[in-house]
C-alpha cells in the first residue's frame, strides 16, 4: 500500500544547522534572540524586559539590543491563527498585577457553551467533557492578541524584526550561538536580483525558539541534538473562517461527528468549533488529525460542507466572510514532547515542541507560560560568571516546565489523542476513562504513529463537497485571497517535496493543502504523476511536513497577513 | 471643460466629458490651450460647446501642466465659472490638481458619473478596485471634477461655438519646466499600464508556444500582451506581463482573456476594465461571471480566426 | 542635496470602507505604501549618486503612521517628519496639499519625490497640488530620473509614448513604479531605524489648517456589469466577437 512516508522530501535537517559564515565584525550581536513573535516568543520578550528593568547593569552589558524577536510574517500577528478560547491564566502570570484582563484584547467571555454530535441532518447535544469546560475563559483572536503582545514587548524594550525568517541555527562547537536570517531578493531560479539582500548571522548568548507548529529550526534542533520524545509528533490541520454575522452568537460551540467519518479505517479524528467574537463576528473552523487515510479528504472543503448543516447555516447565513486561514496543531501531547526542552545555548517553547492540550483545545496559555519560564532561565544564564553553557543553567527551564501547570495538564490527557487513533467510539470510551481517572487509566504509553506512515485509501468523498456558491461556500483560491496572502511570486520555491510520485500521494497532497499549492499534472507510463507547485499560494500551515514533504520558510514577509484569526 | 488635444485632434475622452457637460445644461464652455490651435477650438462647437476659449501661444506648445493651470485659473476668475471638468489623462490629472491648489477648490477625481441632486452636483466614483461606489460632493465653488478615462462618449450635435481668445500670462514657476523630447512612441507596442487594449493568456492556452496566438491578436488590435500568474509561474511568459493581485493592475478599455479561468487573484488586477471578453472552454470558469462577452470555446480555434477578422476589418 | 519624500501609510490586509465614516477603514495595522517605496528608493539613489545629502521623509497621518516611516528609515532615509493632528483627519486634496506644502517649506528641500499612486488612492494627483503651493515645477509619471547640475530630468510616460522633461531644482517629481526595484532594508538598517530622528509636528506648529472642499456622501453597490452575454462557439464565435466589439466602438 502507498504511504507518503515512502516518498520523503529532498531535505535534510543538517541544511538548517551550521556554523556562522559572516565575518565576525559583520555579525549582529544581541543579548537574547527569540525566534517567533507569537504568544510564546513575545511572553519571553516581555518577561525578559521586566527582569532587565530590575537589573540595569546586566542590561547595559548586553549591548544595543538586549532582546531581539525575529518574525517571518509581515508583522506580528500575520501568521498567528487559532480558534481561540484562551485560558487567561498564562497572561495573568506574565503581567503580574501590571495589566488587567480588561486591558487585553480579549473579545467575549465564555458564558454559555454547548457540544454537539452531528449527523448529516441533525445535531445531538452531548454533555461537555470535563476537559472542555470553558468557564472563566475568553474568546480571542490570536492574531490581534499577538499584535498587542508585540506592542507590550516593544515597550518592555524588545526589538521586533518583522519580515525576517530564520533559516539556519548557528551551532559552534556543539553550542547554539544564534541564527542566520534568510536572503531577500532572489528570483524563482535562485539567482540574486538587482535588490538582493543577503541574510545575516545574528549571534546571541541565548537563543529561544518559539516558532510555533512545525517550527523549521525547532525540528532541525530536535534532530541535531537528539531530543526526540518517546512518541513521534503528530499534527492536525485546522482551517477556519471569520465572518461578520447578521445576529450575534451567544455561545461557544464545539461539534464532533459529521462531516467526519467515525469508522476506524478512516482515522478521521477531529471536530469543529464555532465561537462568537463580540456581537458582530463569529469564527468557525474544522480541525482534523493528519493521520487520516482518505486521499480525497480536503479539510478546506469539509469546512464548506459543515456550513450547510442545519445547526451551522443559520449562524452564518446573511453574513459576510471576512477572513480565512489554516494552520497545523501538534497533537502528540506529553509523550511527543522532546525529551529535553533545552540544548547548549538553546531553549524551546510553545507549539514548536508541542505544548498543546488536545482534548481541551488549548495551547496559548502554555505558550505564554513556557515563554515566561524560558525568560527566567535565559536571564539566569546572562548573569555575571555564567553563560548558556554553564551546566545546570538552562536545565532549570526543563525543571520549571515539569513543575508547572503545563506538565500537570498534559499528564492528565497524555494518551487521549492516541486513543482516538482507534476510531471515535473506542476512542471516546477510552477518553472517558482517562478523564474520570485524571489520566491514570488506562496505564502505559499509547503509541502515536507518524502521520506520513498511514496507508492511503480512496473513497468517493468529493461527491459530498458542495460546489462553491460564493455566498456561503467558497473555493480554495478565494479562501487564499482572504488570508491576505500577497506573496511575491518571483522567489525560490520553499516547499520540498518529490515532484514525481504515485497518483495517490499526489492526490493526497492536492486535497490536503487548503491553499491549492499542489496540482496533479501529467501522468507517466510507470503510474507516477508530476506534481505541479504554486508556492506563492502557501499560507505556511505546515500540513505538508506531516504528510511526506517539508515546509521551509520562504522569503521574510511572505505568506498570509492575518488580522483577526 | 478642459479640452485636450494631441497632434491636431481633440481627444475623445475630453469630447465625451463635453457631451456630458452639455447634457447637464447651462452654460458650457470649452477651453483649448496650446499653440496653433485656433481651428481646433472651433471644432469643439460640433460636440456640445456653446463657447470655446482659446489660449494660443508658443509658450503653450509643450503639453506641460503648469502653464495650463495659469490659463484656467485666470479664466475661472475672469469668467466666474463655478465648475471645471476634466477627462483623465497624465496631463489633465496634473492640471486639475494644480488648479485645485491654486484656487483652493475641491477636486473629486476618478468619477464615472455626475448628476444634479437637490440643486447640488453629485459625483459618483468607484473605490477599492471598483468593488464599491461612493457618492461625492463639493462644499464650495468652484468645483473641479476629473472623470475616469473613456467614461462618456462624444456626441456630435453639429452646432457651432463662439470662439474667444484669452490672454496668456504665466507664473514664473510655471515656466520652469521644459520639454526636451516629446512623445516618443515605445518601440514594442503600448506599455501594459497605459494600453487601451490588452490581450491576456492563461493556462487554457495549453503551452508556452501558444502565446503566439495572444501576441498576434494583440498586435492586430494594437494592444499589449498580459499573462496570468499561473503561466508566469510555469515559465511561459515573463513576470513583467503578469496581471493580478501580485502583478500589475490594469483597466484598459478592452480586455480579452484567452484561456483564463478568472480566479480572484487575477480578477482584482483587471476587473475595472471597460469591456471584458473571455474565451475559455470550461463553461463554469468564474470569469464568465464578470465578463461582458463570454465565449465557451477552444482558444486555439477562436483566437486565430478573431485575429484574421480584426486584421481584415482594420484594413491592414 | 536635500531630498524630501512624501510617504503615506496604508492599511494592511484587504481594504474596506468604514460604513460609518465612509472613508477607508484604517483600523488595521499599516504598511508603507508600495508606490512610496519606489520614491524612497529613488531618493536614496539620487543621494548615493550625488555623493552626499539627506533624505527626509514627510508624512501626514495618525500617530500609527510612524510605522510606515520606520520602514522607509530602515531602507536608508535619514530622518522623518510626521504631521499628526486630529484636525487633519478627513482632509482632502486641498487640505492635505496645504499641510504637506507647509511641512516641506519648513525643510526647504532641493527635490521633492512622490510615489505615483493608483487612481483610486486617496493620494492620487497630490504632487501637482503640492508643487503648485510650493510654486515649484513638477514632473509626473517619471520612469527614469537623472539629477545633475541643479536640474532634474525625467522621462514621463504618457498615453502617447514618453516625453523627456527638464526642470531646474528645486522641483517636485512623482515617480512611477517602473522606475526602480526598491531595496530590502538590511537587518542593520531595520535595527538602526529606531534611533534615527523622528519628529512629530502639529498643524499649529506649521501654522496651517487642513480642511476639505469635498465631501463623501454615500456608499453604494457598483452597478452590475450588465448582462453577460454568453455564447458557445459553433465556428462563428470570432465573427460574433467582432460584431460585439464594433457595437461598442472598440474596433
Amino acid at each position: 500500500m502507498t504511504r507518503p512516508a515512502d516518498f520523503p522530501p529532498p531535505f535534510s535537517a543538517s541544511e538548517a544547522i551550521g556554523a556562522p559564515t559572516d565575518p565576525p565584525d559583520e555579525r549582529i550581536d544581541v543579548g537574547v534572540l527569540i525566534v517567533g513573535a507569537g504568544p510564546a516568543g513575545l511572553a519571553c520578550a516581555i518577561r525578559l524586559g521586566q527582569l532587565l528593568e530590575e537589573a540595569p547593569e546586566l542590561r547595559a552589558r548586553l549591548g544595543d539590543v538586549p532582546v531581539a524577536v525575529l518574525e517571518k510574517g509581515k508583522q506580528p500577528g500575520s501568521h498567528l491563527l487559532s480558534g481561540a478560547v484562551v485560558n487567561p491564566r498564562g497572561l495573568r502570570r506574565l503581567f503580574g498585577g501590571r495589566k488587567e484582563l480588561e486591558d487585553m484584547p480579549l473579545l467575549s467571555p465564555v458564558e454559555s457553551e454547548a457540544v454537539f454530535f452531528l449527523t448529516g441532518n441533525s445535531a445531538f447535544r452531548i454533555p461537555a467533557p470535563p476537559t472542555m469546560k470553558n468557564h472563566g475563559n475568553w474568546v480571542a483572536s490570536l492574531s490581534e492578541l499577538g499584535r498587542w503582545l508585540a506592542e507590550e514587548a516593544e515597550q518592555a524594550g524588545a526589538m521586533i524584526l518583522p519580515e525576517t525568517s530564520a533559516t539556519k541555527l548557528l551551532v559552534d562547537h556543539g553550542r547554539v550561538v544564534g541564527v542566520r536570517t534568510g536572503d531577500k531578493g532572489r528570483a524563482r531560479d535562485g539567482e540574486p536580483m538587482s535588490n538582493f539582500e543577503p541574510g545575516s548571522d545574528i549571534v546571541a548568548r541565548v537563543t529561544v525558539l518559539a516558532e510555533g507548529t512545525q517550527g523549521h529550526l525547532t525540528g532541525a534542533a530536535i534532530e541535531h541534538f537528539s531530543l526526540q520524545g518517546e512518541n513521534p509528533q503528530v499534527w492536525a490541520l485546522g482551517v477556519k473562517e471569520v465572518w461578520r454575522v447578521a445576529k450575534p452568537l451567544r455561545r461557544v460551540i464545539h461539534t464532533l461527528g459529521w462531516p467526519l467519518r467515525g469508522g476506524a479505517k478512516y482515522r478521521e479524528f477531529g471536530g469543529s468549533f464555532i465561537y462568537p467574537m463580540g456581537d458582530e463576528h463569529v469564527t468557525l473552523g474544522m480541525v482534523v488529525g493528519l493521520d487520516y487515510r482518505d486521499v480525497e479528504l480536503s479539510v478546506h472543503d469539509v469546512l464548506q460542507e459543515l456550513k450547510l448543516h442545519s445547526l451551522v447555516m443559520p449562524i452564518v447565513a446573511g453574513g459576510e466572510r471576512l477572513e480565512w486561514g489554516a494552520k497545523t496543531i501538534p497533537e502528540g501531547g506529553l509523550y511527543s514532547l522532546p525529551r529535553k526542552l533545552h540544548a547548549p545555548g538553546l531553549l524551546l517553547c510553545g507549539d514548536g515542541p508541542g505544548m498543546v492540550n488536545v482534548p481541551a483545545l488549548k495551547g496559548i496559555h502554555y505558550a505564554v507560560e513556557s515563554g515566561r519560564l524560558a525568560a527566567e532561565s535565559a536571564f539566569d544564564a546572562l548573569r555575571r560568571g555564567r553563560t548558556a553553557a554553564t551546566p545546570g543553567v538552562l536545565e532549570s527551564y526543563d525543571r520549571a516546565i515539569r513543575d508547572s501547570f503545563i506538565w500537570r495538564d498534559l499528564e492528565q490527557v497524555k494518551n487521549m489523542r492516541q486513543a482516538f487513533g482507534r476510531g471515535l467510539w473506542l476512542g471516546g470510551a477510552l477518553a472517558g476513562m482517562m478523564t474520570a481517572t485524571r489520566g491514570k487509566l488506562p496505564p502505559g504509553t499509547f503509541r502515536t504513529e507518524l502521520d506520513a506512515e498511514q496507508d492511503l485509501i480512496r473513497t468517493s468523498r468529493p461527491s459530498r463537497y458542495p460546489a462553491p456558491d460564493g455566498r456561503l461556500t467558497f473555493d480554495k483560491l478565494s479562501s487564499v485571497f482572504l488570508s491576505g496572502n500577497k506573496t511575491r511570486d518571483d522567489q525560490p520555491n520553499h516547499i520540498r517535496v518529490q515532484t514525481r510520485v504515485p497518483r495517490d500521494v499526489a492526490d493526497l497532497w492536492a486535497n490536503m493543502c487548503p491553499a491549492h499549492v499542489y496540482e496533479v499534472g501529467d501522468g507517466d507510463a510507470d503510474g507516477t504523476v508530476h506534481v505541479q507547485l504554486n508556492p506563492s499560494n502557501c499560507v505556511q500551515c505546515g500540513a505538508i511536513t506531516a504528510k511526506g514533504g517539508r515546509l521551509t520558510p520562504p522569503e521574510g514577509g511572505s505568506g498570509p497577513e492575518y488580522q483577526r484569526t | 471643460m478642459f479640452l485636450e488635444h494631441h497632434e491636431g485632434e481633440l481627444q475623445k475622452g475630453s469630447l465625451g466629458v463635453l457631451a456630458k457637460a452639455a447634457q447637464l445644461g447651462d452654460d458650457v464652455a470649452g477651453v483649448v490651450i496650446g499653440s496653433g490651435v485656433k481651428e481646433l477650438a472651433a471644432e469643439a462647437g460640433k460636440f456640445g460647446a456653446a463657447k470655446v476659449f482659446v489660449a494660443d501661444d508658443a509658450s503653450l506648445d509643450a503639453p506641460l501642466p503648469q502653464p495650463r493651470v495659469d490659463v484656467l485659473a485666470s479664466l475661472v476668475r475672469d469668467q466666474g465659472f463655478d465648475t471645471v471638468l476634466f477627462a483623465a489623462s497624465v496631463l489633465s490629472a496634473d492640471v486639475a490638481a494644480g488648479l485645485a491648489a491654486r484656487l483652493d477648490a475641491g477636486l473629486n477625481w476618478d468619477l464615472v458619473d455626475l448628476e444634479r441632486r437637490d440643486g447640488q452636483l453629485v459625483g459618483k466614483r468607484p473605490a477599492l478596485g471598483d468593488s464599491v461606489y461612493v457618492d461625492v460632493g463639493w462644499t464650495g465653488e468652484p468645483r473641479l471634477a476629473l472623470f475616469r478615462s473613456g467614461t462618456f462618449d462624444p456626441a456630435e450635435t453639429g452646432g457651432s461655438a463662439e470662439v474667444e481668445d484669452v490672454a496668456v500670462e504665466l507664473e514664473e514657476h510655471s515656466r520652469a519646466a521644459t520639454m526636451v523630447e516629446q512623445a516618443h512612441a515605445e518601440s514594442e507596442g503600448p506599455d501594459l499600464a497605459e494600453a487601451d487594449v490588452i490581450v491576456a493568456g492563461g493556462r487554457g492556452l495549453g503551452g508556452p508556444e501558444n502565446f503566439t496566438l495572444v501576441e498576434e491578436l494583440a498586435k492586430a488590435l494594437g494592444g499589449a500582451v498580459g499573462a496570468t500568474r499561473a503561466v508566469v509561474d510555469a515559465g511561459w511568459y515573463p513576470y513583467s506581463t503578469q496581471i493580478g493581485q501580485t502583478g500589475k493592475s490594469v483597466s484598459p478599455k478592452l480586455y480579452v482573456a484567452c484561456g483564463i479561468s478568472g480566479a480572484i487573484q487575477h480578477k482584482v488586477g483587471m476587473q475595472s476594465s471597460g469591456t471584458i471578453v473571455a474565451i475559455n472552454k470550461d463553461p463554469n470558469a468564474p470569469i464568465f461571471d464578470f465578463c461582458d462577452l463570454g465565449v465557451v470555446g477552444d482558444v486555439h480555434q477562436v483566437v486565430p480566426k478573431l485575429t484574421e477578422l480584426v486584421r481584415e476589418r482594420r484594413g491592414s | 542635496m536635500k531630498i524630501a519624500v512624501c510617504v503615506k501609510q496604508v492599511p494592511e490586509g484587504n481594504r474596506r470602507l468604514d460604513p460609518g465614516t465612509k472613508r477607508l477603514d484604517r483600523s488595521g495595522e499599516g504598511a508603507l505604501n508600495a508606490f512610496d517605496a519606489h520614491a524612497v528608493e529613488e531618493a536614496l539613489r539620487v543621494k548615493d549618486h550625488s555623493g552626499e545629502g539627506e533624505v527626509v521623509l514627510v508624512s501626514m497621518g495618525p500617530a500609527k503612521a510612524a510605522d510606515a516611516l520606520r520602514k522607509a528609515l530602515a531602507m536608508g532615509a535619514d530622518r522623518a517628519v510626521l504631521v499628526s493632528d486630529d484636525g487633519a483627519a478627513g482632509a482632502d486634496l486641498v487640505g492635505t496639499s496645504r499641510v504637506l506644502a507647509a511641512a516641506l517649506e519648513r525643510e526647504q528641500p532641493d527635490l521633492v519625490l512622490f510615489g505615483q499612486q493608483a487612481a483610486d488612492a486617496d493620494g492620487a494627483v497630490l504632487w501637482s497640488a503640492v508643487a503648485e503651493r510650493l510654486r515649484r515645477p513638477v514632473i509626473s509619471q517619471v520612469a527614469e530620473l537623472t539629477v545633475a547640475d541643479g536640474k532634474a530630468r525625467g522621462k514621463r510616460q504618457t498615453e502617447f509614448g514618453y516625453d523627456v522633461i527638464e526642470a531646474p531644482l528645486p522641483a517636485v517629481v512623482a515617480v512611477s513604479d517602473a522606475i526602480n526595484e526598491p531595496r530590502y532594508p538590511s537587518l542593520k538598517g531595520i535595527m538602526g531605524a529606531k534611533s534615527k530622528p523622528q519628529e512629530t509636528v502639529t498643524l499649529s506648529d506649521l501654522g496651517v489648517e487642513a480642511g476639505a472642499k469635498t465631501e463623501v456622501l454615500e456608499l453604494s453597490d457598483p452597478p452590475p456589469r450588465g448582462e453577460t452575454k454568453k455564447i458557445e462557439d459553433d465556428g462563428n464565435a470570432a465573427a460574433q466577437i467582432v460584431e460585439f466589439l464594433a457595437e461598442r466602438r472598440l474596433i
